[in-house]
This record gives C-alpha cells, structure tokens and sequence, in this order.
C-alpha cells in the first residue's frame, strides 16, 4: 500500500495536468461568455466532489448510528435495501415520472437511488468498528475544502457573467453556503468537544445535514434562481467536446480527492494511535502513584 | 476580453486553497510523529 501512494500521485498530477491542458487549450470557448466559461472546469467537479463526500459522510454516519445496536444494524440494512430497490421501481413508473421536474432523466434519478445501497454495503465491508467514524470526519473535512472552492470560484465566474459577486436570496448560493457552514459546524463539534458522546452527537448532526444536498441539487428546478441549468441529469444543453473536458476535469479530481482522502484518513489513525498512547500513559502513571496495577490492554487497531 | 483576469483567478484560487489543506495535513501529521516519537523515548 506504501507503494501504492507514490505511484497514483504521480498519475493524479499527470491527469490534473492532461485535465489543465484540455480544459484551457482544447475545449471550445463559448460563443455568449468568452474564456470566463473556462472556470466551469474547475468549479462543478468540486461540486460534484464535495456532494460525493458529504454523500459518503452521510452513509458512515447513519451505518455509525446503526452499529451501535445489532438489531438496529440488521434493520438499517434491510431499510437501505429496500430503498435503493423501490426507488428504481419507482423511476419507471410513469405517474412518478411525472412529478420528475422537466429536463430531469428518470435514468440519472434511478442510477442516484441505487447508489445508496451500493455505498450503505460497500462502506460497511470496508471500514468495520471505528473506521466508520474515522470515514466520517475524513470525507467531511475534505468536502468542506471542495464546497470551499465551489463558494469561492463561483463569485469568480459570476462578476464577470452577471455582473454581481453574490446574488442575495437566490437559492442555490444560498443552500450551498449554508451546507459549507453545517459541515463547518459539524467540524468544529467535532474539534472542540471532549465528551463521549461527541461521535454520537457529530453523526447525527451529519444525518441532518446531509439533507441539504438535495436540496441544493434539485434548487434550480424547483425554483426561480440565477444560477444555470444543470449540464448532466438533463435540463442544460452543452456542447459534447465541453462535456467531454468536463468529465475528464472531474475524473481528476476524483483522483486527488481519493488521494487527499487517504492522507487525512492516515492523519485520523494516528491521532488515535497518539491519543490511545497518551491515555495508556497517563492511566499507567496514575497506576505507579497509587501503587496499585492496572491491567492495561491496548485495543487492536 | 478582461474576464480572463476572472479564469486565471479561479483557477490559482482551487490550488491554493488546495495547497493550504495540503500543508495543514502535513503539519499535523509531523506533530503527531514526533508526539509518538516522545512518547516511545518516555517508554
């Protein structure tokens, strides 16, 4: 694995290059707004990265709650289960498709459906007992950095376009700033709190805070905003060549999203490791001074 | 067209943002080596 790293770094910074070049050089400007457009490149693959996180933060954090019972556990499981199967039930009926708003493809809708319990099984496969929890903070952190950059480059490409910075009440920009400050929120729970229960008590602010996502996804239909169309999922019409750079610009950064993801959920572990150490530290010094012996047993990891 | 100043602005935006969580996450990680390495020599 410590090989690993090395070697999709330098495929990441390859691909991100390849994605740069494309993005400036090969793809088409556009007719209406010049280069500026350019910036689309960089600003929906991190919306769509950061929405993959935080969709990833939700499933850790409701499997975190679940785990706490076995019986809970089995139930979630079944629950998820039976969501993700009637949601693409659901998609081909033809009175649910009709409350689909228009442009939007029950196909891109049933695929999202079914993602859920293919993440709820795969994410608790892979990261048993703690890891979910250290899943958890990991893909929240690393969201916020990717919404942080949607809040940001999205100023940038709208003073030129519409020719203000922000657009006050709209809703897009106003949900998305306010899931940038829940997962800020649920951040600094997570960083300021000592109690036992502050893992707990973070996951269920992330089963809440989750439900924003949709929210800011489905607002450009729903209502009346600024902000264009989306390009995938149906509504926008872009142009195939501009499609084509955009999925490779997101394919990238998918890649150093997993990189970086990697990193910080190392960064996790050891944290743990330390903090374990210290407590085994402090537990044994207390030990010496009351001349008792404790049993000290260390958890595996 | 001036707008470009705008593209060029986005995209140093992404990679310093990106740079900033980057060293932050190398930082902790050094502190947290050399934590452990303490708590070893305490041992």
């Amino acid at each position: 694995m410590k090989r690993l790293f090395p070697i999709l770094s330098i495929l990441t910074v390859v691909l991100l290059a390849y994605a740069l070049y494309e993005a400036l050089v090969v793809a088409p400007t556009d007719a209406l707004q010049g280069d500026v457009y350019r910036i689309i490149y960089y600003h929906v693959p991190s919306a769509w990265t950061a929405f993959l996180l935080f969709f990833i933060n939700f499933i850790s954090s409701i499997q975190y709650l679940a785990r706490a019972k076995p019986s809970r556990d089995r139930a979630a499981k079944w629950i998820v289960i039976g969501i993700g199967v009637l949601g693409v039930i659901a998609t081909f009926i033809p009175a649910v498709q009709h409350l689909l708003p228009n442009g939007m493809r029950p196909s891109a809708v049933a695929t999202t459906v079914l993602l859920i319990p293919i993440f709820y099984l795969l994410i608790g496969r892979w990261f048993p007992g703690d890891r979910l929890d250290v899943l958890a903070v990991t893909s929240a952190e690393v969201g916020v950095v990717f919404c942080t950059i949607v809040l940001v480059t999205g100023p940038l490409w709208a003073r030129p376009v519409w020719g203000i910075w922000w657009a006050p009440g709209d809703i897009r920009l106003t949900s998305t700033l306010v899931l940038w400050l829940i997962y800020v929120s649920y951040l600094m729970l997570r960083g300021f709190s000592n109690s036992a229960q502050t893992q707990m008590l973070a996951a269920a602010l992330a089963v809440f805070g989750a439900l924003d996502v949709p929210l800011v996804y489905f607002s450009i239909w729903f209502f009346r905003t600024q902000h264009p169309q989306p390009v995938i999922g149906g509504g926008g019409s872009m142009d195939p060549r501009m499609l084509h750079v955009l999925l490779i610009s997101w394919i990238a950064f998918l890649c150093f999203a997993f990189l970086v993801c990697w990193s910080r959920f190392r960064l996790e572990l050891l944290k743990r490791e330390v903090e374990q150490a210290h407590a085994m530290e402090s537990l044994a010094g207390a030990g010496t001074s009351s001349k008792t012996s404790l049993p000290l047993t260390r958890s595996s990891r | 067209m001036n707008s470009v100043k705008f593209l060029f602005a986005a995209y140093i935006a992404t990679w310093v943002i990106h740079g900033v969580y980057l060293g932050s996450v190398v930082r902790r990680f050094s502190q947290l080596r050399k934590q452990l390495k303490e708590l070893g020599k305490e041992k």
